[in-house]
Formats: C-alpha cells, sequence, structure tokens
C-alpha cells in the first residue's frame, strides 16, 4: 500500500470528476512546495512538530461489509435527531434523513461527492473558500489533495431545524487516514445543530485531516460541535473557517478526548454589524497527550462581539497549547471581544502552555483576554475527603465541575447529556492507565540547561 | 486643538547638541579592526579583546528576529554606525573638572542638581564614554563601588569578571551579541554585603552625535542582604538620521538582596532602542524593574528576571507611552528556577495618533519546581482611531502546586468621563490628559517622587493635542 506523501497520483481517483482531480494536483504541487512547520515557526511555538511524520499512513483501504454493519449499529446517540450521516475511512456508510419535511423545505443533507455532482453552486461557493492560515497551510493543501469525502448542509432562508444533525467519522484499520470536510451554511434567520463525533474502530495509528467551513448568513443561528475521540494512537488536524455575518450566531465547541497529538485551527471571521461568534473548547488528557489550539478572532467590521472559552484538564504527562489572537481591524469599532483559556494541572508532569494575543487597530472597542493555570486547590479537596469522597472521586468531580461551564454554555442539554457520557468514559480510561513516568533529570546541570534555553531568542 | 498647553514645560529639553570634538573615533562600520580599535583606545585586558572578537562572529552569524518582531529593524544599516566615539577623557570625579560642552548638556539636563538633591551618586555618559562620575564618600566608605563599567573593569576585576556576561550570554540574541562586541560605558555597581544604599544611585545616558551607536553595558551586583536602587535617563538629539542605543543591563541579588531598577526613557525619536536587560535573583533575594517608555522610535525591550533561589521575587512593573510613529515593543520575562519563587508582572500602555504599543512576555516554570506563581496584568488604552496596541503573552507552566493568571484589557478613555469633566469646567485636552494619568496613577505612584512628577508631566506633554 502507498503511503499518503507519495501524492495523489498514487491512488485511484478515477470515481471523481475530473475537475475535482485537477484540483487535487494543483493542491498537491502547493503541498509540496510549503515546506513542514519548524519550531522556530511562531505558530508552531512549543509544539512537538517531531510527532509529525506521515511516511506511514495509507489511504482509501475500503471497510468491510461485515465491518460497516457493526459501524451502523455504533453510530448511534441517545436523542432524536434530523439527519444521520455516517463514514467510514472516507466512504459512505450511511446518509439517512429522518425527518422528510426538511427536505421538502429545501434543506440539503447530503456527502460531498453527491454535492459535487448534484449541487456544484454550494462547492464552488463555500468549498475552502475562507481559509484558517494559523500555521497548517501544509496541511489545508495536503486535505485538498486527498478530500473527497464529507458533508454539506445546507439550510434555506427562514428554516428552522429543531433537532441535531448527527455525523459520524469512523477510522478504521492501521495506519490508515481520513481528510473529511464539512459544510454548513445557513440562510437568512435560519437555525441548525451539527453535531459530529469522530471515532477509531480500534486503539489503532492512523492519520486525520479535516477541515469545516461554516458560514452563518443574516440572522442566521448555526451551531457546531465536534467531539473527537479519535484512538489515542491517531496524529489529527482539524481545521475550521466560520464566517459570521449581520446579526448572525455561530457557536462552536471542538472536544478533544482522542489523539496522540492534534492540531486544532479555529478561525471566526465576524464580516458585518452584529455578528456574534462564540469559540468553545474542552479538552481531557492523559499519558502523552498533545493538544495544539490556535485561535482567530477577527474582528472585520463595527459592533460584533466574540467570546472564546478553552478549558484542558491535563493528566499525567498530557500537554495543552493554546495560542489564541483577537484581532480588530481599523474599521471595527465598537466591538466586544473576550478570550479565556483555563488550564486544570492534574499532575506535576503536566504542561499547559498559554499565549493569549490581542491585535487591536481601532480604538473604539472593549478586548480582554485572560489566561490561568493552577492545579486542584488542596483546600477543596480536604473539603471533599472530610465528607467521605476518596480523593480520587473528588478530584473527578472537581474536573467535571472545571469542564461544566463549557458543556454549560452550549446550551443544548441533549448534545450536553451525550458528552457528559463521554466525559465519564474518558475518566474510566483514565483511571485504567498505569502511569509511567518519564525519565526526568532533576541534576542541577540539567536545570541550567533549562533555564538558559528559555532565556535565548528575543532581545 | 488650540489649548493652551495644560502644564508649561519646555517640550525640546533634549534636542539641542554640540559640536563634536572626538579625540578617538573608530570610524564607520564594524568590522575586526574597529574591535581591535576600541580594545587598544580602552587598553582592554586579552579576555575582554577575546571575548569582542567573539561576540562579533555571533553578531555577524545571528539574523535579525524579523520572524516575529517588526520588520522596521531592517531599517537598522549596521555599516553606516560609528560605534565608538570618545573626547579621550577620564571620567572626572568633581563637575567642575568636567568639560563645558558636556558640562553644560547635563546642566540643562539637571543631573548635578538632581545630585545634590537626593541622588547617592551620579554617573553621566556622553556619547561613548563616562564623562562624569561621582559616589556619595559616605558611600565610598561602606564599600559601595559605583563607576563607569571601563573602569569597573580595570580597577575591581576579582569581581567583574565573575558575573560579567552570565546573566546574558553573548549570543542571547543579535544586539546582545552586538553590544558585546563593541561594549563602553554604562554602569558597574557592586554593594557589600548588608549595606543598604538608601537614597537612588543614577547614571544618565546623553548621544550628542549623528549616525551614533551606543552600547553601554551595565553590570549590578548586591551582595548578601544588599539593597540599592539606581535610575537611568536616557536623551538624544533630534538628527536627520536614524541611532542605535543597544545596551545590555546584568542585575546579581545575592541571597536576600534586593535591587529596584528603573528607567524613563525619552529617546528622541529616531533613536532605534533595542535592550536587554536580564536580573539573576538568587534565594530571597528581590528585583524590581520599573520601566517607563516615551521615547525612541522602537523600543525593544524586555526586563527579566532568572529566579534562581528558593523564594525569591522578581517584579517588572512598565509604562509605555506610544505616540505618532511610535512603537514601543515592549514587556518582561520572569523565569523560575527555584521552588516558592514569585513573580509579578504590570504593564500600561497608552497609545496616541499612530503610536503602537505592544506587550510581549514569557513565564516560565519547568517541570521540577513547586509553589511558584505569577501574576500578569497588562491594560491599554486606546486614545486615536488609528492608535494600535498588541498582546502576545507567551506561559508556561508545569510543576507541583504552581499557579499562573494572566489578564490583559483594552480599552478607551470613557466619553462619559470625558463629559463629565468638561461640565465642570476643564477642557477636553485637560480632561484626557487627567484620565490618563489616572489610568497610569498606581503604577506611577511607585517611582520616587521625583520620578513620578517628572513622569506626568510627560504624560500631560505627550496628550497635548492628541485629542480628536
Amino acid at each position: 500500500m502507498n503511503s499518503i506523501i507519495n501524492g495523489p497520483q498514487a491512488f485511484n481517483f478515477s470515481n471523481l470528476p475530473s475537475s475535482w482531480q485537477a484540483r487535487q494536483k494543483v493542491a498537491w504541487e502547493k503541498y509540496q512546495k510549503i515546506s513542514m512547520p519548524h519550531r522556530k515557526d511562531e505558530d508552531w511555538r512549543f509544539a512537538n512538530i517531531q510527532s509529525i511524520q506521515l511516511n506511514s499512513y495509507q489511504y482509501g483501504t475500503a471497510t468491510s461489509e461485515s465491518e460497516k454493519e457493526e459501524i451502523l449499529k455504533q453510530s448511534q446517540v441517545p436523542f432524536p435527531t434530523a439527519a444521520r450521516l455516517v463514514f467510514s475511512n472516507d466512504e459512505r456508510v450511511a446518509c439517512d434523513l429522518t425527518n422528510s419535511d426538511l427536505k421538502k423545505k429545501g434543506v440539503i443533507i447530503t456527502t460531498l461527492l453527491e454535492a459535487v455532482k448534484n449541487h456544484s453552486s454550494l462547492i464552488e461557493n463555500y468549498f475552502l473558500k475562507q481559509r484558517v492560515a494559523l500555521g497548517s497551510e501544509k496541511f489545508t493543501a495536503l486535505h485538498e489533495t486527498f478530500c473527497r469525502s464529507g458533508s454539506v448542509i445546507y439550510v434555506p432562508a427562514g428554516v428552522e431545524v429543531q433537532q441535531p444533525i448527527v455525523i459520524f467519522q469512523w477510522l478504521s484499520g492501521k495506519n490508515q487516514s481520513v481528510f473529511p470536510h464539512t459544510i454548513v451554511v445557513t440562510e437568512a434567520n435560519s437555525k441548525v445543530t451539527v453535531l459530529e463525533i469522530c471515532q477509531s474502530t480500534e486503539e489503532l495509528p492512523g492519520f486525520v485531516c479535516s477541515y469545516n467551513d461554516l458560514v452563518a448568513k443574516e440572522g442566521s443561528h448555526l451551531t457546531y460541535v465536534c467531539a473527537q475521540r479519535w484512538s489515542e494512537k491517531v496524529l489529527a488536524f482539524h481545521m475550521g473557517a466560520t464566517t459570521v455575518e449581520r446579526d448572525a450566531y455561530a457557536k462552536t465547541l471542538m472536544v478533544n478526548f482522542g489523539t496522540a497529538f492534534s492540531r486544532n485551527e479555529n478561525r471566526s471571521r465576524l464580516t458585518a454589524p452584529g455578528a456574534q461568534s462564540e469559540m468553545l473548547a474542552m479538552s481531557l488528557a492523559h499519558e502523552n497527550q498533545e493538544f495544539d489550539q490556535r485561535t482567530l478572532q477577527d474582528h472585520l467590521a463595527p459592533n460584533a462581539w466574540s467570546d472564546l472559552l478553552y478549558k484542558n484538564s491535563l493528566n499525567h504527562g498530557a500537554k495543552s497549547i493554546f495560542q489564541g489572537l483577537i484581532r480588530v481591524e481599523p474599521g471595527a469599532k465598537q466591538t466586544d471581544a473576550y478570550q479565556t483559556n483555563r488550564n486544570l494541572l492534574l499532575s506535576g508532569e503536566a504542561e499547559a502552555d498559554s499565549m493569549p494575543g490581542l491585535e487591536i487597530l481601532n480604538d473604539d472597542v472593549k478586548c480582554s483576554h485572560g489566561a490561568t493555570t493552577g492545579q486542584v486547590e488542596e483546600e477543596l479537596l480536604f473539603y471533599m475527603q472530610a465528607r467521605g469522597i476518596p480523593e480520587n472521586q473528588a478530584k473527578h468531580l472537581l474536573v467535571v465541575g472545571f469542564l461544566e461551564e463549557v458543556v454549560a454554555r452550549l446550551n443544548e442539554p441533549e448534545i450536553a447529556s451525550y458528552l457528559h457520557t463521554l466525559i465519564e468514559e474518558k475518566f474510566e480510561r483514565s483511571e485504567k492507565i498505569v502511569w509511567q513516568k518519564k525519565a526526568v533529570s532533576n541534576s542541577p546541570a540539567s536545570k541550567t540547561e533549562v533555564d538558559v534555553k528559555a532565556l535565548q531568542g528575543a532581545v | 486643538m488650540s489649548e493652551k498647553p495644560v502644564l508649561e514645560i519646555e517640550r525640546e529639553t533634549g534636542n539641542f547638541h554640540y559640536p563634536e570634538r572626538h579625540q578617538y573615533d573608530a570610524g564607520i562600520g564594524l568590522d575586526e579592526q574597529t574591535i581591535h580599535y576600541i580594545c587598544d583606545v580602552k587598553k582592554d585586558p586579552e579576555w575582554v579583546r577575546d571575548f569582542r572578537l567573539k561576540a562579533l562572529q555571533t553578531f555577524q552569524s545571528k539574523p535579525l528576529p524579523t520572524h516575529w518582531a517588526s520588520h522596521d529593524l531592517d531599517n537598522i544599516h549596521f555599516e553606516k554606525i560609528r560605534y565608538y566615539l570618545a573626547a579621550g577623557q577620564q571620567p572626572k570625579r568633581s563637575w567642575e573638572e568636567v568639560p563645558d560642552d558636556i558640562k553644560k548638556t547635563f546642566e540643562r539636563l539637571g543631573i548635578p542638581e538632581k545630585e545634590r538633591k537626593f541622588l547617592a551618586g551620579v554617573e553621566a555618559q556622553f556619547d561613548s564614554e563616562a564623562a562624569y562620575s561621582n559616589v556619595k564618600e559616605e558611600l565610598a566608605k561602606e564599600g559601595v563601588i559605583f563607576v563607569g563599567s571601563t573602569e569597573g573593569l580595570h580597577k575591581h576585576p576579582e569581581i567583574f569578571r565573575k558575573w560579567f556576561g552570565k546573566v546574558i550570554p553573548t549570543g542571547d540574541n543579535k544586539f546582545s551579541a552586538l553590544n558585546s562586541a563593541v561594549f563602553s560605558g554604562g554602569s558597574f555597581i557592586y554593594v557589600p554585603p548588608g549595606v543598604k544604599v538608601k537614597h537612588p544611585l543614577q547614571a544618565y545616558f546623553r548621544i550628542n552625535a549623528e549616525n551614533f551607536g551606543q552600547f553601554e553595558r551595565t553590570l549590578i551586583i548586591a551582595d548578601e542582604g544588599a539593597e540599592v536602587t539606581y535610575m537611568e535617563g536616557c536623551t538624544a538629539p533630534k538628527f536627520e538620521t536614524a541611532t542605535l542605543h543597544s545596551a545590555v543591563v546584568e542585575l546579581v541579588a545575592l541571597r536576600g538582596a534586593k535591587i529596584q531598577y528603573i528607567t524613563v526613557q525619552n529617546w528622541s525619536s529616531n533613536v532605534f532602542n533595542l535592550v536587554t536587560k536580564r536580573a539573576l535573583a538568587q534565594e530571597e533575594a528581590e528585583v524590581k524593574w520599573i520601566d517607563c517608555n516615551i521615547g525612541s522610535r522602537l523600543t525593544m525591550k524586555y526586563p527579566g528576571v532568572v529566579l534562581k533561589g528558593r523564594k525569591a521575587r522578581g517584579e517588572v512593573l512598565s509604562i509605555a507611552l506610544a505616540s505618532d510613529g511610535q512603537h514601543q515593543d515592549t514587556g518582561a520575562k520572569m523565569i523560575h528556577g527555584a521552588d516558592e519563587t514569585t513573580s509579578n508582572i504590570i504593564s500600561k500602555s497608552i497609545s496616541i495618533g499612530t503610536g503602537r504599543a505592544s506587550y510581549r512576555g514569557l513565564v516560565y516554570i519547568p517541570q521540577h519546581l513547586k509553589g511558584c506563581k505569577n501574576n500578569t496584568e497588562c491594560d491599554a488604552l486606546l486614545i486615536n482611531t488609528e492608535s494600535r496596541t498588541d498582546t502576545y503573552p507567551a506561559i508556561v507552566v508545569r510543576g507541583q502546586g504552581n499557579s499562573v493568571q494572566h489578564e490583559a484589557s483594552v480599552s478607551k478613555v470613557s466619553a462619559e468621563q470625558i463629559f463629565y469633566m468638561q461640565q465642570r469646567g476643564l477642557s477636553e485636552a485637560q480632561a484626557m490628559s487627567l484620565s490618563v494619568n489616572g489610568f497610569v496613577n498606581d503604577l506611577v505612584n511607585q517611582f520616587p517622587l521625583e520620578y513620578s512628577v517628572e513622569l506626568k508631566r510627560l504624560i500631560d506633554l505627550e496628550m497635548e493635542g492628541s485629542v480628536g
């Protein structure tokens, strides 16, 4: 089997339209021209670049029928849905429209390939039209090279989709890779909630390079939740661009449970007055998992509001990186923008790196950011232990409480309840882990080395 | 604004210069010959010559930090700069002995007057070398050394060499390498164990020559339990061409010592002010940087403290005022290197007209530490629609029981507040000035009285005509 680093010519894309194949070739050329990220790149500061090795990942292994059956059985959520789309290794397994009224109202819920054939204007207008560009341009080109699967959701003006649309992305087999793409467009005064659940069939290595294009048009309401619980051996890139137009409201939530290393890039563009964007994320990490999160709240128009809340709970030797930026363009007066990153360290080996940023080019604004990193408070633990709650259980409750702020902000009770289940599952996994500490030298020599390294670089 | 200024102060205080009569001039540009020339003139020992030559290689091999910094750095023409200019004088101990031109320069700036009033000692640097250096007799008797760095290196090599270049390695960045290659002037201070210098020591840095680069090197050592406050002020006249100021300042606070380092930088608007400042704090020592940046075209300065000993404490309080065409790229670094170390950063910036103020910071707590704390607060005030402010902190936290918090906010002067004050008879400019002074008030109050008054007046001046 060929590696993805051999490019699209090594794979059989003959079932795709010729224009799509041409696009893939151009993207591949672009990919080859962009150099691999370097630790000295500001956008990759603190990231474990060495873990990004693509040689072993393959593409396009079909899922067997029996596996598909099993996947369909597993692709369930405990609440009613408007539609369900299921993919395995970038192949469509199911696309069920539960509510047939939606079709009558003009709602389009389909796969990317179907949209290429039947709704070409949607692809032309929205596919990769907005770039995230927060450091992963090379991987955006790689995504475009291999992308042939994903979901397209289009809600016409004035239509409200009452129940969530759920998308399942599965990674099946060893060293497989997927490049799913999601497009969600809400026309004027419409409303939709989309939940994407990403998981692996087995605890095997794999590669994910996904991209979202979300567009909330005038007065519409768009909620998008991605719960990633890929195998903890997976390397993943999740990139998302959201455009929020006049008086529209977009809310995104990125939930990080799986992967060994994942890079999340999210950009929210507020393009007209009255636009509102809420960017949420929560991570529960253990062992040596690393979550690298980069965000941009891009205020291009006046009188817009954005608020970001990213919370990370880190156990064992897990690491989180948060680099966020609020950028207010010169004309974007009366901007209200806020950004909060909170990190909870559950062990001495865990690491949180935080780089909250502001670039304000207009004086008439209210902008602030805050970042905190700390441990579980000893007094709180003592209080709970004094009331008969064992230490582990107490820590568990405190972490759930810590993350609850994010879940509550989602304001979707059924999805919130589902996320609570996933949080509990992750805790169960954590509790089973016998954590092997990495060798850490505390010799004076190594301390000096650390200091000098930290000191170098800037004036 | 046609308003009369709020306070009658000579705006052009520092904007004058005297004809150059330099006996020593290393010429234009930098190569090994320049280094040898400086070493010969200054009668440097061989180890210093080697140190400078190695630093020159480092400087030549290091790229400019343009991947994150302002591209204005590209406008520095290193080949057009004069790296050493001196009249050939030894620093004078008595004010009467100082050459007239130099004396007049510092008298116009009020330096000897300040010394008489409340300072414990003064050093005044004119271009590359100290022109005047004096410490009050009673302090000298207690063993306090306060001289120029050249004198320190010759007369007190046993203390100087032990710490020189140890807090800031030559290769730390391109400008520390440049300074290490061509350094001249600056202060050397040693405070013996237990000696508490009650009044501040002051140095004044003056650039008089065009196309000149000033590269002073300051080393302050407070021995165990000692205390010292040091203040520096900087000015230059406004020339047609850009001028470079690239200092290296190293502070060493040994066990239980306290150092307070105050800077009021008011370089003219064509000076590139690229300075590396860092302190080493041993067990229970305390270092406080008070940093006030008003002048210059581009300032890049991030004072730092390496908290090397248990319970050491570091603090950076900074105010930046970025007026039209200025970029104040300032911040702080706190490198925690021992348990229970604490640090505090408070940064306030004001951007006026097309001015840009940036905060860039680093808080670093590695894994082997416990019980460390940091608090960072950055507030920015924007005065005009074209003003700009940025905040780029980096926070790395590991270890047991460590906690860090960072907060930043950006706002404008409240229209209601201005209206309220105008209703009570203040002009718009006065109201604005009062608001801005209120914004920085809690920080300015921590300055010695004379400086806080001066700073408030400077803010008033900068606010003139900035409204509307």
